[in-house]
């Protein structure tokens, strides 16, 4: 083995500045993770600083807006993946079905296209967009009766936005995993189900499907255990004071607390506890895909 | 085969008219957002104001641009985020690169190690503060290298290019290079980074739109504004609503101030988002084969 490792010495300096970095960048913050149990000051530093045990937590847990990030955490969550997730799903299957070609990579190159857009010019859309004086919905709103509405100022309107602007941007690049499934759905199948007389309708049902049914559970799982792991930067530029009681997710508590706020201890707890949450949902979730599907993520 | 595909009943006819008008319907849904925000950025913005501007631009007016161009801040954030996704690409590129050609071989010593030492990390972080406070301790605090050095070699980057060394550099051609009594620095450079131009135009992609597109670390690390990236500089005027004075110098009213503002705030997103979206459809092969090894399983 040693031999084996002399001879292939050059292979380890290959490997070595990814290691430097994650030792640095990655597990020295773990080892600073314990902050979370300590009253932090920067005088004292990580090591020198008094131990406090769990009252970050407890204190968080007995906070008066506790209940209300958890909810908005999860609500938000998981009203994207419901609705967000079937969506690629549909469009992918259709898309395969097209016959025109070039319209269909047209269509394609369009339906990718706002994905690389960025965050802040996606929230930027959305504010020029529903203006309650000069955007364009509210003057369709006002065309057809009704009265402006001030979208992006009311806590109401916070997730439909944040749902729909998501949908809007990733459901074409998230159609890509789906076509290249169909794409290798093996032809015979809807040659056989074209003999037995399957209408589209059909063979999309009992033939597509099916064959693509492995990949959607295995992306399911991955989205099902990161349903605490929100995105922060989306929430955080559509966050205001106005919609502060359905925006104000753990991500951005996580910020407003220890960057806004230098509560660096108890945003440190903050965040450990919604790792710890991920941590446990991945392992759940992958379990009990395990146990009903046999398909699983390791 | 081909006589029973060319036979369609009425009801397959139906579902390709449905499917197709359906994607068109998706396909504008799409479009006319990033449409409109081209038109809107060439109207006059009293008339975006009033709700005139449906499919064409009215009043065409150079304006909103002749002020953006006016403007210093949005050009110095420009040169920014060239120099950080220059020198991120570069850096990020490199360290994936190095680390893949080793973890692709079959038989490194230690390999199965390794790739937990990088998995880990997927699964659980320091967090958002012990991260920012060893950035501070390391006097990183805004410069460069706090933006292009902590993400360099994500995970996920280094499972694809690993997929694609494993699949398209077979075993043999380095048990016969080896023979011939080749290096292994010598031949990751002439054999197989030759081979691998596609992947690495791949990463260089990603890292690009990435870098690019992203603003969360810099919104934590940079306090100068002469530092700020394009994205920071977007937040100002999109979302926070300052628009420099420099802009407005000669406009009057407050009135008047506002919707030069929303005629700004058009022009910034066609002038921030243009580039990528001009450049996208020619390298869009790129972008999907990332997707499509990185969606087998590693």
């Amino acid at each position: 083995m040693w031999t084996r490792v002399k001879r292939d010495y050059e292979l380890y300096l290959f490997l070595l500045p990814i290691i430097i970095i994650y030792l640095v960048f990655k597990y020295y913050p773990m080892y600073g993770v314990q902050i979370a149990f300590k009253d932090f000051s920067p005088s004292q530093g990580i090591w020198g600083s008094e131990w406090v045990g769990l009252q970050h937590f407890i204190d968080f847990f007995n906070s008066y807006n506790f209940w209300s990030i958890i909810t908005n955490t999860i609500t938000l969550s998981f009203l994207s993946l419901l609705f967000g997730f079937p969506v690629p799903i549909i469009i992918a299957i259709m898309l395969n079905q097209m016959l025109g070609k070039r319209y269909k990579k047209f269509i394609q190159t369009v339906i990718y296209a706002p994905h690389f857009i960025s965050t802040v010019v996606l929230v930027g859309m959305l504010h020029v967009f529903l203006s309650p004086n000069s955007g364009i919905v509210n003057h369709l709103i006002t065309w057809l009766g009704g009265e402006p509405v001030l979208f992006m100022a009311d806590e109401g309107w916070f997730r439909p936005l944040y749902i729909l602007s998501g949908i809007w941007q990733e459901t074409g690049f998230a159609t890509i995993i789906y076509l290249a499934a169909l794409a290798g759905v093996n032809p015979e199948l809807h040659e056989a189900a074209i003999m037995d007389g399957a209408s589209k309708w059909k063979r999309v049902w009992y033939v597509d499907i099916p064959s693509i049914l492995p990949t959607i559970v295995i992306l399911l799982i991955l989205a099902l255990g990161n349903i605490m792991s929100i995105g922060f930067e989306k929430a955080f530029l559509m966050q205001n004071d106005l919609n502060y009681a359905t925006s104000n997710i753990l991500p951005t508590y996580v910020y407003e607390m220890g960057i806004q706020k230098a509560q660096y201890s108890f945003s440190t707890a903050v965040g450990l506890f919604n790792s710890i949450i991920n941590i446990i949902l991945i392992v759940t979730v992958n379990r009990i895909a395990k146990r009903l599907t046999e398909t699983s993520l390791w | 085969m081909n006589q029973l595909l060319k036979r369609k009943s009425r009801g397959d006819v139906w579902f390709d008219v449905i499917n197709l008008t359906l994607l068109s319907v998706v396909m504008l849904l799409v479009l006319f957002p990033l449409y409109f925000v081209l038109i809107a950025s060439f109207s006059d913005p009293n008339h975006i104001y009033s709700g005139d501007v449906w499919l064409v631009p009215k009043g065409f007016t150079l304006d909103g641009y002749a002020r953006i161009f006016s403007d210093s801040s949005i050009w110095i954030g420009y040169a920014n985020s060239i120099l950080y996704a220059g020198l991120g690409t570069l850096i990020g590129v490199a360290v994936t690169v190095f680390a893949a050609y080793p973890l692709a071989r079959k038989n490194l010593v230690g390999k199965s190690g390794l790739m937990w030492f990088l998995m880990i990390t997927m699964f659980f972080s320091g967090g958002l503060i012990p991260t920012y406070l060893l950035i501070k301790d390391l006097h990183m605090l805004n410069t460069i290298w706090a933006l292009v050095i902590p993400g360099a070699g994500s995970v996920f980057n280094v499972i694809i290019v690993r997929t694609f060394f494993q699949s398209s550099i077979p075993d043999e051609l380095w048990e016969a290079a080896s023979i011939d009594g080749c290096s292994n620095t010598r031949f990751f450079w002439s054999i197989v980074l030759p081979l691998s131009k596609s992947i690495i135009a791949v990463m260089v992609l990603y890292h690009v739109v990435g870098f690019w597109n992203g603003f969360f670390d810099a919104l934590i690390y940079m306090n100068d504004e002469s530092k700020y990236p394009l994205q920071l500089v977007l937040r100002n005027i999109l979302v926070q609503n300052q628009v420099n004075s420099g802009m407005m110098m000669d406009v009057e009213s407050y009135a008047a101030k506002m919707r030069v503002t929303e005629l700004i705030k058009y022009g910034v997103i066609i002038v921030s988002s243009l580039p990528l979206l001009i450049l996208y459809p020619f390298l869009q092969k790129y972008f999907v084969k990332g997707v499509m090894i990185g969606s087998i399983k590693g």
